[in-house]
């Protein structure tokens, strides 16, 4: 029998997780909901955010907010970037040439990190202290990193609501021929929302590396679950995704804890594959 | 007539070919050209899937299920490859099963079939690494050596016999995409992609066709798998399941052209010459150059050739000729 204080630190490691896992999934989530492609490689682009605080931070020496502030500005520049060298150039193309070319991306990033950092994991070491709750260890760099990730989170739900072209968006998401014909021009909207989707991965690269150690396969390591979670909340759908992600991440946590860290994502994935079955519009929708 | 006696020439060149001496050139020629044979096959197996519409990007689950299988019968029980081949085809057939009835069924089609069969590939390779007392996890396995050629553990040092055995199983292959092509499962299929719907309205069975091909192409590719972890010797979960290998399979597949006899050999051919020649050019002094390199011609050639290499060939030749039947 498994020691219910561990069950407890687990849901509270799953839930802190879970705000690192909605950040990446609504970045996601965003630009499939308003392009329509699933870029396969938006987690390495993390990655490379990642070793961009790495190198500014624990290289270079600056704080930690500016390094964070620089990534989300890398984010936002290698977001545009994907979109108009490679994303623009496909966007009627067949949607298995689309997954290939974002793949395509995948494998480059992947191996130009390893070509020019090695395989070796490096992280930034911050001086925060531990936190007691109840003898449960609790991370206070997990609980910064959830806190800002939350805080983020409600800045894009209010700029999506609260703002002209945030308004724009959700519009495009929900029908793209009718904002054509309403005279609103959808490359601006593709434009805005790789950006905005880029500067997600910026954030979340932040929040990631405070908590773990960058790696040129790290994205091989959190994309499968990105995505996931993306299908699971609903492509497209930013709270059915916010769920999503706690949902996973308490699976992964606390079977994690029970049997193994791989048997967590599986049973993770089989969750996943399971729920396609019986929600396939996602664990908010009900089955028409 | 001219396509039949090119085919000709180039079969007798590829029965006389081992035997053509390139001096110490050969075995590593051989070598090549085995993994040429044997991926081509798995590619041409991906192929029957991919091109009525079912993408796929967990095909690495049926490799490893039916590599693992194999070795781990052998390496345990002792049970000849060729018996083990047999229980692997079995379970890769029950796992098709298990993932095509409900997609077929619930109509997950589109990003959501690749989703859902990319999470299928995570979860074998998943389990392999988990259960790493029998696997060897992460670290991979090597099948136990039989001591000198034995047919029976199908195993041989002299690489020319793995050489016929996939150029034979390479054939076999194409001879299977030939005749699902000319069946009638490929206009029900072609239907069915086009619009399950209406396909179900005029008396398809939808979800008969579609767990069908699954499960030949399934079973396909495990015969792959079983065929490379027989002539590397060693399985690994990294190589023969998860998302790498599934999107190099798919890659290799659409980079060919995915709806024609001969695509995805081109394009199996083509990758995997441009990385065996990145890899002698870089060595081992820039480690990740030639990746680096292979994923962005990759990018340019979906953006560039979006019908594949093959595909775009035949458009244009068939462009300068006058068209038989306006398509």
């Amino acid at each position: 029998m498994i020691d219910p204080l561990f069950l407890a630190e687990a849901a509270i490691n799953g839930l802190l997780l879970g705000g690192v896992l909605a950040l990446l999934a609504l970045g996601l989530n965003l630009i499939f909901g308003v392009i329509d492609i699933v870029w396969i490689a938006y987690v390495d682009l993390v990655m490379i955010c990642m070793y961009a605080v790495y190198f500014l931070v624990q290289v270079y020496g600056w704080p930690i907010w500016v390094g964070g502030l620089a990534s989300v500005a890398l984010g936002a520049v290698l977001g545009v970037g994907v979109h108009l060298l490679i994303i623009s150039p496909i966007l009627t193309s067949a949607p298995v040439n689309q997954l290939l070319a974002t793949g395509g991306l995948l494998f480059f990033l992947q191996s130009f990190a390893t070509f020019l950092w090695t395989t070796d994991h490096r992280s930034v070491r911050l001086t925060l202290p531990r936190l007691e709750l109840f003898d449960m260890p609790i991370s206070v760099a997990r609980l910064v990193a959830f806190a800002l990730s939350i805080l983020v989170m409600l800045g894009l739900y209010l700029f999506l609501t609260r703002t002209y072209i945030g308004t724009a968006i959700r519009a495009v998401s929900q029908d793209r021929e009718a904002m054509a014909l309403m005279g609103a021009n959808p490359q601006r909207v593709y434009l805005v929302t790789s950006a905005v989707g880029g500067a997600m991965a910026g954030v979340a690269a932040a929040l990631l590396i405070i908590q773990y150690a960058v790696h040129p396969f790290f994205g091989a390591a959190f994309g499968p679950i990105t995505f996931m979670i993306c299908v699971l909340g609903g492509l497209g759908n930013m709270v059915g995704a916010f769920v999503a992600s706690f949902v996973m991440s308490e699976v992964i946590a606390i079977s994690g804890v029970i049997w193994s860290t791989e048997m967590g994502y599986v049973i993770a994935f089989v969750v996943f594959i399971v729920m396609i079955f019986v929600r396939p519009g996602g664990i908010l929708t009900r089955r028409g | 007539m001219a396509a039949r006696v090119l085919g000709v020439v180039v079969l007798a060149a590829l029965l006389v070919g081992p035997f053509v001496p390139l001096g110490v050139m050969r075995e590593y020629t051989i070598h090549v050209l085995v993994q040429i044979f044997i991926w081509s096959f798995i590619g041409g197996a991906w192929s029957l899937m991919g091109r009525f519409g079912l993408t796929s990007l967990g095909h690495g689950a049926f490799l490893g299920v039916g590599a693992y299988t194999t070795t781990l019968l052998w390496n345990f029980f002792g049970l000849t490859p060729w018996l083990g081949g047999f229980v692997a085809m079995a379970l890769t057939a029950v796992l098709a099963v298990i993932v095509a009835y409900p997609c077929s069924r619930f109509q997950v089609v589109g990003h959501y079939f690749g989703l859902v069969t990319l999470a299928v590939g995570e979860v074998i390779r998943l389990l392999i690494i988990a259960e790493r007392d029998w696997t060897g996890g992460s670290l991979g396995l090597t099948l136990k050596p039989a001591g000198g050629d034995s047919l029976l553990a199908l195993q041989f040092a002299d690489k020319r016999v793995f050489y016929y055995g996939a150029l034979v199983l390479w054939l076999a292959g194409l001879w299977v995409w030939w005749r699902v092509d000319r069946s009638m499962a490929r206009s029900a299929m072609e239907a069915i992609g086009e619009d399950e719907t209406a396909a179900a309205s005029v008396g398809i069975h939808v979800t008969r066709f579609k767990v069908g091909i699954t499960v030949l192409s399934a079973v396909l590719t495990a015969i792959g798998g079983i065929a490379y972890a027989q002539y590397i010797s060693y399985v690994n979960p990294d190589t023969l399941a998860g998302i790498g290998v599934s999107l190099r399979i798919v890659f290799a597949v659409v980079l060919g052209g995915m709806y024609s006899m001969l695509g995805p050999t081109v394009g199996t051919a083509l990758t995997i010459a441009l990385s065996e020649y990145l890899r002698v050019l870089f060595g081992v002094k820039f480690i990740g150059m030639a990746e680096t390199i292979y994923g962005l011609l990759l990018i340019l050639f979906i953006i560039f050739l979006p019908a594949g290499i093959y595909g775009t060939a035949r458009q244009l030749l068939r462009r300068r000729r006058p068209a038989p039947v306006a398509a």
